[in-house]
């Protein structure tokens, strides 16, 4: 039956790798216009070249790898309120 | 045309659900928001609608531009909840889905206590039957606990408001402000169903307990009643800046690894709202244009989510992240409307969010709280982690699960491209949006500074999740459920309770037991002397009793000589 199945987009691995090479050419553009891009600031840490872009990776790198670590403490069986 | 207060359209909808069926049941279901919006536009600013009870005027309808926003949004979101739970074939839910509605509308245009507390125990009741409506053990021990916490916010919020009445002499609805008992428990009773840290689990413990089209209401009405109610009384409220920053920084961490992809948009909408409960608190015009505008956006596109996440429901039976994946392979376009919700949700140029979220975040810096921007920046990247890439990505890309279904049947779609469609729309020409809100607005989305800074904040934070998905760092998704603040009343208390009716009945035994030997003591004291054999319960013989009288005689005769 699968092997039958037409192939889908992401079934070949290189589709997958264009999208990951688009993303980071994608972040890359964004860097390169903020030289050209007359920022507004309301604040002076917002002024600091690719604040946004340094926040939102270290954002959510640590959120994933502090979420990960809660989860040991906090993951419980499915049943565990049913007991 | 007269025009009726807005809830009454509805429950006289409810009431004709009920007893129609088929075609005609179909007809007046999409009929009801529609005739409900006709009616609305006849109430102008400013007309209200009072009836007399007691000694009291209870105000039924107060037009302003924020309870006709909520009202507008209310309309928009039960056309397009109706629209996905077409074809469900479940009177209960159609029924309870437009009483729940109608609730919504009495709660956000009531111009007085009292009928607030009315529609605000009334939204809790109805909504109650959305979860039952499941029809499983879980969803019916979830409603229980629902339906609890909700009906004790009640109390607290008819607490207050008697206090209220007797300190004030009067119920009228409008700016309470913190200060003194009352205003506090209403401020607790709205805060419950704003979902305020701590008081948050109901939502996350019953909405992704109800049936896929359940929830799309559920998302729409309760929460947002709050947050207009606490628009409307707590404005400014310093503590709402702090409530709401933390509304939005914790439940994103419980989003990362939750397994139940409705449990997780349940925690997204807690972060969501928190960025208008902030925008409440800050109290300035930008912030609170910020904050209304952001609960209408938000009603969309959670809705979008949710509905997307009821048809993987509906059509493969599971929800779990760990459970599925691939699915865009057999639900293309589902799969393309979610992702335009999740594009909103995440404030992407172009969609909602990015034109209403940002106020909010302006509104914290020039009001002095750069601290707070930084936690809403933190959480703007984390919803996008969520709810953004995290939904889309584990229902219908990931690995290929195998499961291979239908695409959502045709009412579900037309529903989530409506709502799609307002999300577009509002992200592309948000001045119509920008047209209801309280304050006039000269907050402009489109600079070039903030479309660029906010694209960079996204592409990085969706850079960092697929590098941490590359390298392996990222954690898998897994069966089980996380604790969280219900776990004081969902296990503490309970082993508490039983720990404590354990240790009462142990000591019960204990005082029996020692009740029982002192008893058998005493009956034996008593049995030893009036037992038989006992010496006061000897048998006398008769010639003895002749004995004793002789003597006794005797004994007279002796003192009546002497004497």
């Amino acid at each position: 039956m699968a092997d039958r199945e037409r192939s889908h987009i992401f079934d070949n691995p290189r589709n997958v790798r264009r999208v990951i090479y688009g993303l980071c050419a994608a972040c890359a553009l964004t860097i390169v216009a903020e030289f050209f891009v007359d920022r507004h600031v309301d604040h002076p840490w917002e002024a600091v070249f690719g604040f946004y872009a340094i926040y939102g990776f270290t954002a959510c790198t640590l959120l994933v790898l502090t979420a990960k670590e809660l989860r040991r403490v906090l993951r419980r069986g499915d049943d565990y309120y049913d007991g | 045309m007269v025009s009726l207060p807005p809830f009454v359209v509805f429950f006289v909808g409810a009431a004709l659900v009920a007893v129609t069926s088929g075609k005609v049941r179909t007809a007046v279901l999409l009929a009801v928001p529609l005739i409900g919006a006709l009616n609305l536009a006849t109430l102008g600013d400013g007309s209200s609608y009072q009836v007399g009870l007691f000694d009291y005027t209870l105000t039924l309808v107060r037009v302003d531009k924020l309870s006709f926003l909520f009202g507008l949004l209310f309309h928009l979101a039960a056309f397009i909840g109706i629209v996905f739970a077409l074809k469900v074939d479940d009177r209960v839910q159609h029924v309870s889905a437009l009483l729940y509605a109608g609730s919504a509308l009495g709660a956000t245009f009531a111009g007085d206590l009292i009928s607030l507390f009315v529609f605000w125990e009334l939204l809790a009741v109805t909504s109650a039957f959305l979860i039952l409506a499941r029809r499983t053990e879980r969803a019916y021990r979830a409603a229980m606990r629902y339906l609890i916490i909700q009906l004790t916010a009640g109390v607290m919020l008819l607490a207050g408001v008697l206090i209220h009445l007797s300190d004030t002499g009067s119920i009228a609805f409008e700016f309470i402000g913190l200060s003194g008992l009352s205003s506090w428990l209403i401020f607790l009773a709205f805060g419950v169903k704003a979902a305020f840290p701590f008081l948050h689990n109901w939502l996350t413990d019953a909405y992704p307990e109800s049936t896929p089209a359940g929830t799309v209401f559920l998302s729409a009405f309760t929460t947002k009643v709050a947050v207009y109610a606490l628009a409307r009384g707590f404005p400014g409220t310093e503590l709402l800046i702090y409530i709401g920053a933390t509304m939005t920084m914790f439940p994103i961490f419980f989003a990362v690894i939750e397994n139940d992809l409705r449990r997780v948009l349940g925690y997204s909408m807690i972060n969501q709202i928190g960025f208008m409960v902030c925008g409440i608190g800050l109290g300035s015009e930008l912030a609170i244009n910020g904050a209304v505008s952001h609960a209408f956006n938000d009603v969309i596109f959670k809705a979008l989510l949710f509905m997307s996440m009821g048809a993987v429901l509906f059509r493969t039976g599971k929800i779990n992240g760990s459970e599925l994946g691939g699915l865009y392979k057999s639900m293309p376009l589902t799969a393309a409307l979610c992702i335009v919700g999740a594009a909103s949700i995440s404030a992407f140029p172009l969609f909602s969010g990015f034109v209403s979220k940002s106020m909010v975040m302006v509104a914290a810096l020039e009001e002095g709280h750069p601290i707070v921007w930084l936690a809403l920046l933190f959480a703007s990247a984390g919803v996008f982690h969520h709810a953004g890439i995290k939904i889309p990505f584990f229902a219908f890309f990931a690995h290929d699960s195998g499961i291979r279904t239908e695409e959502a049947p045709r009412n579900m779609l037309i529903a989530m491209a409506l709502a799609a469609f307002i999300c577009v729309f509002n992200g592309i020409y948000p001045w119509a949006l920008y047209a209801l809100l309280p304050f006039p607005v000269d907050y402009v989305p489109y600079t070039a500074a903030h479309v660029l800074t906010q694209t960079q904040l996204l592409f990085f934070s969706a850079l960092a999740f697929t590098w941490l998905k590359v390298s392996g760092l990222y954690p898998p998704e897994l069966p089980g459920i996380n604790i969280d603040a219900e776990w004081i009343y969902r296990k503490a208390l309970p082993v508490l309770a039983r720990r404590t009716t354990e240790a009462a009945a142990a000591m019960r035994a204990r005082a029996l037991a020692r009740a029982q030997h002192g008893a058998a003591r005493l009956l034996q004291t008593v049995y030893r002397h009036h037992g038989p054999g006992g010496v006061l319960a000897r048998t006398w013989p008769t010639g003895s009793m002749a004995f004793w009288a002789t003597l006794l005689l005797g004994a007279y005769l002796v003192v009546y000589y002497l004497g």
